[in-house]
């Protein structure tokens, strides 16, 4: 296997673009990707799409994406993983660098769900049709089963929710991407709207359009591109049951864990050697529990960790400095890559006011549906 | 929803026809052709029990589209007796009354009306013992 690199990197402002279209946005972040990584053509092209067809019912989106990129004679594909398809198009263009079959691979991820007819039914056909969403579960409510069943086993309060929110809103205030710039309270979060109960709506990710796009190279050609090339030292994926309901413990997320596992066990390190975070928080508590399956802090001290701010910008792990999935916003297909480019700013340098001091190495954790994919890779400065 | 895809499900919705894997007991709901558990592809059919407590639930507040006339409803995840754990809306009790580790049996009840056309769909609700 080859070593892999970022070399370089593009977003869009996550929010609500009504002048702009699925293609506009994806096209602008990968324009902005390539001539940050200052490449002259593209060999390959995946793109982390959940649901081109109900959102804007736009599918063969491989092929669509690159048209639009003037690119319209190489392979693209577009992948799918719920709202970890980001982060699995990740996977798949690091396979390819790494395999040897192509040099230089556009991941993007794009989605553009503010022209959708119904974004609660598009969502929830990440979970099980016919034994979950039937019955009038929403995915609001199965995190919500998961938060109940947590705060009675493990005492976390409705408090400690809260503040996953107020961090990342802290943080997002610091990313001119994200989608939501301003400070909130705990008062904030437990006066908004209840959604799923213990759920309010600031527990809660919103509805986003924005794209995001790395362009990935065999290390040995990165320093052609950058000085300051990112390396990617581990990828790890791992799949669980469809329906919550399935599982043993439905307290645990079982994918994060094992993805997180594969992903250190390839880069060779332990939790302890990672400098910062961007983890799915599309609702606080999955935040909570992500940030104990991948080994920042033993099993039910989840709460503990951020009521201390030892996930907050200075503190012992900074988790989402981007603001993550609740202030930067959650353009599901485009998360995982968007995470990607975070974490990839970060060991650049490049992340001005949320910048972490001495990053060294980053991880990305991406999930899909309530937890039933789960993909981590891990960074490095090269 | 066409007709078979509803039609097809009946066994579950109405009788709770589960598969047990004849070599470790493992219990699929729905059925399914191969056991996660063990590998073996040989089940029997059984039906669940139709009582069981609650591992969690929620309340739906902001539901889809074709619940809006339900909500506030609750759901919850539901371990039967002798196996089997399902995701049902708890009928006839108001939220306050729903709590982690209640006692529950398993009713048959209307679940919504689908489409355009209105396909009435029934199938498992719970409702909490007393």
């Amino acid at each position: 296997m080859r070593e892999v690199a970022i070399i370089g990197a593009g977003i869009t402002k996550f929010g609500e673009h009504w002048r702009k279209s699925l293609r506009d946005i994806f096209v602008e972040s990968a324009l902005m990707a390539i001539k940050d990584a200052g490449v002259d053509h593209i060999d390959s092209m995946y793109v982390g799409c959940m649901s081109g067809g109900l959102f804007v019912a736009q599918e063969h989106l491989g092929a669509f994406f690159a048209d639009y990129l003037g690119q319209s004679s190489i392979p693209a594909v577009r992948v799918e993983s719920a709202c970890a398809s980001g982060g699995s198009a990740l996977r798949m263009g690091f396979i390819e660098v790494a395999s040897g079959l192509s040099d230089i691979v556009l991941v993007g991820g794009v989605e553009k769900m503010t022209d959708a007819e119904d974004v609660t039914f598009a969502l929830a056909t990440a979970a099980e049709q016919e034994y979950e969403v039937f019955h009038g579960i929403t995915f609001p409510g199965l995190y919500a089963l998961i938060a109940n069943a947590y705060m009675k086993k493990y005492g976390l309060t409705r408090e400690q929710l809260a503040m996953v929110a107020v961090k990342n809103h802290k943080h997002g205030s610091l990313n001119p991407y994200a989608q939501f710039q301003s400070e909130i309270t705990i008062e904030t979060v437990l006066n908004s709207t209840l959604v799923a109960d213990p759920l309010r709506l600031m527990d809660c990710s919103p509805v986003t359009d924005g794209s995001a796009c790395v362009i990935l190279c065999p290390l040995e050609l990165a320093k052609k591109y950058t000085d300051t090339p990112v390396k990617i030292i581990g990828s790890g994926m791992a799949t669980d049951t469809i329906a919550l309901h399935s599982r043993k413990d439905i307290t645990s997320l079982r994918a994060v864990s094992l993805s997180a596992e594969r992903a250190y066990k390839m880069a060779g390190i332990k939790p302890e050697d990672v400098d910062l975070a961007e983890v799915h928080d599309c609702f606080t508590i999955a935040e909570i529990i992500i940030t104990e399956e991948l080994g920042f802090v033993e099993k039910g001290k989840g709460g503990i960790l951020v009521e201390k701010g030892e996930t907050s910008l200075g503190g012992r792990i900074p988790v989402n400095t981007s603001g993550g999935l609740k202030a930067k916003g959650h353009p599901v297909g485009a998360t995982g890559v968007a995470q990607a480019v975070e974490i990839f700013y970060q060991l650049q340098g490049r992340a001005d006011k949320r910048q972490v001091k001495n990053a060294r190495i980053g991880l990305t954790q991406n999930m899909g549906g309530s937890g039933a994919s789960s993909v981590v890779h891990i960074m490095e400065v090269a | 929803m066409t007709v078979p895809k509803y039609w097809r499900e009946i066994p579950q919705r109405y009788r709770l026809e589960a598969g047990k894997c004849k070599k470790c007991g493992y219990i699929a709901f729905p059925p399914r052709q191969i056991c996660p558990e063990c590998k073996s592809q040989e089940f029997e059919t059984i039906r669940l029990s139709d009582k069981g407590k609650i591992i969690s639930y929620t309340i739906i507040r902001v539901p889809p589209k074709n619940f809006s006339f339900q909500a506030p409803y609750p759901v919850a995840i539901i371990e039967l007796d002798g196996g089997g754990r399902i995701t049902a809306q708890i009928a006839d009790a108001s939220p306050e009354e729903v709590e982690i580790g209640s006692r529950v049996r398993i009713v048959l009840r209307k679940i919504q009306e689908e489409g355009k056309d209105g396909i009435i769909c029934y199938g498992y609700k719970a409702v909490l013992e007393k």
